[in-house]
């Protein structure tokens, strides 16, 4: 058995990361989840959240704001609309996702309303930790 | 035979057109540098996106279930053309070919009874098609402010589209744009991005693994199809933009070369004039010498 995988972040700008990571943990829209190697296949769309991964050489984190991932027994790849690293995020991006976050929990239906809740703690934490 | 003055400003007038173009090709080659850089940033992207989107959509298509956006809406009886151009000129044939497909799919879908609506992105377009097709029109999407390209654009057009197929207003919509092949040649294609059609090129690739969605599949293709559609504008947008850049490349390209040789044609006349205007010159001064 592989003790990693293939990952990579594009968005539709530009490639954003291509690394052989250990685990890969993604804000997925019905929950976290963290990918390692020899995951069943699984499709799933992304949440606005953060994108943690353990390669080689340490962890990197990214904000991304939604989208889907791919994964395979061997491969992880994450399709982002818009993807930043954690270095280039600034508080007011978080803020204003947080603000968005906000104005989508007011709006949820009742089985959305618990993701949106957490979707605006993860920001509200972010804000706090991050930056 | 023209005057001195004359010919004098006229090569000084070709000169400064000469620098110009050859300022503009420079221009060019560099943006074009850029453009093909973004286009070749966002093909794995598309890549990805279409292969998911093949296993999916192939799954999904024999349902009943299938989303609109992928089973289209039963009907092929309105078209939208969206004529993607630049927003400026000085480019060669790149705005004319266009324009050229987009009328003969008009022509052609008018003439078999269907009704015909054109959405133009750029200011180009609109401009070689408002005459004959004026009253097809529906909406224009201005380019001009974009300094540089981003997915943020083709998200507004698609917006824009998916909001016309929500409210009914056309059954099959289908972008035109100039496919970047080098710098010397474009191709005009026309691509159907509603309803969606997703190739699936590879044999080995997603088909043959069975994943597991989450959440279910259709709803998951609910989501993707739309962005689908920002995809294809967007892959479609930069392959136009690396297009007009090598297309304007080339044209500059052959006007410095033109003005070259006009700059040498206007020399030689010019240098004869002179040469003529001398020899008058010497004449009358030695019939006058010899008078005396």
């Amino acid at each position: 058995m592989a003790d990693t995988l293939q990952f990579d972040l594009v968005s539709p700008e530009r490639m954003l990361a291509s690394f052989e990571a250990s685990e890969v943990l993604l804000p997925g829209s019905e929950g976290d989840m963290t990918a390692m190697p020899d995951h069943a296949p699984t499709i799933t769309t992304l949440r606005p959240g953060f994108l943690r991964v353990v390669g080689a050489d340490g962890t990197k984190e990214f904000l991304v704001t939604g989208g889907f991932a791919e994964i395979t027994a061997s491969s992880a790849s994450v399709l982002a609309e818009q993807a930043v690293p954690r270095d280039e995020v600034t508080r007011e991006m978080l803020e204003e996702m947080h603000a968005q976050a906000t104005k989508a929990h007011e709006e949820a239906t009742p089985e959305k309303v618990d993701m949106a809740a957490k979707i605006v703690a993860d920001f509200a934490a972010a804000i706090e930790t991050w930056v | 035979m023209p005057n001195l003055k004359d010919l004098k400003n006229r090569i000084e007038s070709v000169k400064s057109t000469r620098k110009i173009t050859k300022a503009m090709q420079m221009v060019a080659a560099a943006k074009l540098r850029r453009a093909q850089e973004a286009a070749e940033a966002g093909r794995p992207y598309a890549e990805r996106f279409n292969a998911v989107m093949a296993g999916l959509s192939a799954a999904a298509a024999g349902s009943d279930s299938a989303p609109k956006l992928l089973s289209g809406t039963g009907a092929d009886q309105v078209h939208l053309l969206v004529v993607m151009t630049s927003e400026r000129g000085l480019c060669g044939g790149f705005n004319s070919t266009i324009v050229r497909l987009a009328r003969a799919t008009a022509q052609e879908l008018l003439s078999a009874g269907k009704t015909v609506k054109i959405l133009t992105v750029g200011k180009k377009g609109r401009e070689q098609l408002k005459r004959e097709f004026g009253d097809h029109m529906i909406d224009h999407v201005d380019m001009g402010a974009v300094k540089r390209l981003g997915y943020g654009e083709a998200q507004g057009i698609a917006a824009n589209v998916l909001e016309r197929y929500e409210g009914g207003e056309f059954d099959i919509a289908t972008i035109f744009y100039n496919q970047f092949e080098s710098v010397i040649s474009q191709i005009p294609t026309a691509q159907q991005i509603i309803p969606a059609k997703f190739e699936a090129d590879e044999a080995g690739g997603s088909g043959s693994v069975f994943y597991d969605y989450e959440p279910d599949e259709n709803e998951i293709l609910a989501e993707l199809l739309p962005r689908g559609v920002a995809t294809q504008l967007f892959s479609a947008l930069l392959e136009n933009a690396a297009s007009e850049q090598g297309a304007r490349m080339s044209a500059m390209d052959n006007a410095t070369r033109n003005a070259g040789e006009m700059i040498d044609k206007l020399t030689i006349q010019y240098n004869r004039s002179r040469q003529a205007v001398i020899t008058n010159e010497l004449i009358e001064i030695i019939s006058g010498a010899e008078a005396l």
